[in-house]
């Protein structure tokens, strides 16, 4: 078993799909020969030939569309946007069609296809290249929005998203593309979608995070560990739908809940999570639920991008501001 | 003085071809399947049917039986020549008029009376189940049709993606990005601009500067030209000839039918507000339904009786279209919930069952 990061389990997640499933097609502007521009598609054309994996224009919302005609006529689709602040051109297909096409032809046609792209901040990219605009996608009924968090989750992930029988948005988060290495199996097994992990258990509160910031998080909960202070930190992992059913068993538990996402707070999926434990779960909160995001600001050029995505030390703020009442 | 060197880069025309002029006159040699007396008929069929339907939805519409409609009055012969020059296997995209297409295809009259009545299964269509429904958000069905192309090329398929655009549908870049790809592809997919002049108030002038919109396929390096969209067997030849073609792996065409928008844009909408009633005469004057007829007399391939007779089958048709229509129940709540997912998730499960309490209470 090979320690490997996740954009090379991301790789060898699609290796596998392609080998065992000859329906399956990689497309997106620079996937082929270049292995895409994180090289997240390294050596797939060289291996499956350009026919399964394909260049496309430099068109976000052809490369949509098409995947939405491929997956209609019994093709996988697994499709690359280069970059989750090029994703605008893309929406309409992805709302008005990708995440319609069942419910609209009541079953007749559907739409078995992945969507994947780089998601978030902190790699000093230029403008356009860091945001984090899953809410966007999470509002459209219809899809699944997916961010895993280390290799092994985003090998598992990618398999159950490749092999869902509906459209998967799939985000990847660029500063842990190559953060760690992780030993991952390359056995073909997909992990549970629609499901949360929970990545450190704890008593005192409840910390829900994805992606990157699964990372900024557990440092903070590591570091208030030492003060006595008990943390159970939850990835999301699918942000539509979302696991409910965990979040609220670790929050009747703990009675206190912080979320944390690199996203804008306005408008955002944490604002979801926090409605939804306040309706269902209030009277098991020992104090307020709260929240810390990226600013509702636009992100900004790379000089200033640590100070826009949260820190450790803002979570641990925000872990104390928990405890206060 | 020093001047630049000047020389032609590249050079394009736009063939234009018609078979018949505006009173059913041969303009020269006919395709060879004019001699099929069978075939014209069926065609001349399906566009009194077509037409008939069409009166009757807007008729429907006007005494709150159905809702929104957008009537194809005067573009039939584009419509039904696209799907007499269809095969069953080839996957029809349209916008959102062009039931002959569909009805050639085999599409129930019911289907479509419910899906303007607000009933989601007007989009069953029993015998073109893979074709796709309407598409509203105009012109984003041609990256589809571009994906559903490249699907049959990947599997080496002899079949062909035929996609409708209209003329305001050309100013949409996703039209731009679909037939820039097919033609890097070399994909198999005709795209037929149905250019009836009007998109809801804007005339074919103001969307564009070009032309004729069939050189915007130019652009993409793909072979295109102009016909006349109310002379059925241009249609029936040129798109005929296109899918052929594509189908044997000579790549995308684009096709702009010329026709005209005889009805209001949809029932909500009142044209006189932004056309002269002289125009529109002037359409009357140009119309497909009663050209073929004329043809297809001066040949004796049709007379008084048949056209009787055609009319009491088109009654009898679209009435027991109407009646099943207007007794079919409209869904459970349930529904809405049922075809969003493969397995609506858990947490649906609650909305559901509201959903279901307060339909209980509406009675």
């Amino acid at each position: 078993m090979a320690k490997i990061t996740m954009v090379e389990a991301i790789n060898m997640a699609h290796a596998w799909e392609m080998e065992h499933d000859p329906s399956v097609v990689v497309l997106g502007e620079d996937v082929g020969i270049n292995g895409g521009v994180f090289r997240a598609t390294v050596g797939l054309q060289q291996r499956f030939g350009a026919t399964r994996v394909q260049d496309t224009p430099l068109a976000e919302g052809l490369i949509a569309g098409t995947a939405i005609g491929l997956a209609a006529q019994g093709i996988r689709p697994v499709a690359e946007i280069q970059f989750m602040g090029f994703i605008y051109p893309a929406l309409d297909q992805i709302a008005s069609h990708m995440a319609r096409l069942r419910n609209r032809t009541r079953g007749r046609l559907t739409c078995p296809l992945v969507l994947r792209m780089p998601h978030g901040g902190g790699i000093h990219a230029p403008e356009h290249h860091s945001e984090s605009l899953e809410a966007l996608l999470c509002h459209h009924p219809g899809l699944r929005v997916v961010c895993p968090s280390s290799p092994a989750r985003a090998y598992g992930l990618l398999l159950a998203a490749i092999r869902d029988p509906d459209p998967v948005i799939f985000l990847e988060p660029v500063r842990l593309y190559r953060f760690i290495r992780q030993d991952v199996e390359d056995d073909g097994r997909a992990l549970p979608i629609d499901s949360c992990f929970v990545l450190r258990e704890g008593s005192d509160v409840t910390i829900v995070t994805w992606g990157a910031m699964t990372v900024e998080t557990l440092k903070a909960a590591e570091q208030i560990a030492a003060e006595g202070v008990s943390c159970e930190v939850i990835d999301v992992a699918s942000l539509a739908p979302i696991d409910f059913e965990t979040i609220l068993d670790s929050v009747v538990k703990t009675g206190r809940l912080l979320i944390v996402h690199e996203a804008p707070r306005n408008c955002a999926v944490g604002a979801e999570i926090a409605a939804t434990v306040s309706e269902q779960a209030l009277y098991d909160l020992l104090g307020p639920i709260r929240r810390v995001t990226g600013y509702d600001t636009v992100m900004p050029l790379y000089r200033l991008e640590y100070d826009y995505i949260p820190s450790p030390a803002r979570i641990v703020d925000g872990i104390r501001s928990t405890l206060a009442e | 003085m020093l001047m630049s060197a000047h020389t032609v880069a590249a050079r394009f025309e736009i063939p234009y071809r018609a078979c018949l002029d505006a009173d059913g006159n041969p303009i020269g040699p006919l395709p060879s399947f004019a001699q099929d007396a069978q075939l014209l008929r069926d065609m001349y069929r399906m566009m009194v049917r077509a037409r008939a339907f069409d009166a009757k939805a807007v008729n429907l519409q006007r005494t709150g039986k159905l809702g929104t409609y957008p009537s194809c009055l005067g573009q039939e012969a584009t419509h039904v020549g696209v799907g007499a020059a269809m095969d069953p296997e080839d996957v029809l995209f349209t916008v959102y008029r062009e039931i002959g297409t569909k009805f050639w295809r085999g599409v129930d009259m019911y289907r479509i009376l419910l899906y303007w009545g607000g009933d989601e299964r007007g989009t069953l269509y029993e015998r073109c189940p893979q074709d796709f429904p309407f598409c509203v958000p105009i012109g984003s069905q041609m990256p589809q049709a571009a994906g559903a192309a490249l699907a049959m090329q990947i599997r080496g398929e002899r079949r062909c993606a035929l996609a409708f655009v209209g003329d305001g549908g050309t100013s949409q870049g996703a039209f731009y990005e679909a037939i820039n790809f097919a033609g890097a592809r070399s994909l198999p997919l005709v795209c037929v601009i149905v250019n009836n002049r009007w998109a809801i108030s804007v005339p074919v002038e103001r969307q564009t500067a070009a032309q004729t919109l069939a050189q915007k396929a130019i652009a993409a390096g793909i072979p295109a030209l102009q016909i006349d969209g109310n002379d059925v067997l241009v249609v029936r030849e040129t798109v005929g000839e296109a899918l052929e073609r594509a189908r044997s792996g000579g790549g995308p065409s684009v096709i702009e039918a010329l026709t005209y928008r005889i009805a209001d844009h949809t029932t909500s909408d009142d044209a006189s507000r932004y056309r002269t009633s002289e125009e529109v005469q002037e359409a009357w004057a140009r119309e497909p339904v009663v050209r073929l007829g004329r043809y297809l007399r001066a040949r004796r391939l049709w007379d008084d009786a048949a056209e009787e007779t055609l009319k009491r089958e088109c009654s009898d048709e679209i009435e027991a279209a109407v009646r099943r229509y207007l007794a079919t129940p409209k869904q459970s709540t349930d529904a809405m919930f049922d075809y969003l997912m493969a397995e609506p998730p858990a947490s649906l499960q609650l909305q559901r069952e509201q959903a279901r309490r307060y339909a209980a209470t509406r009675g």
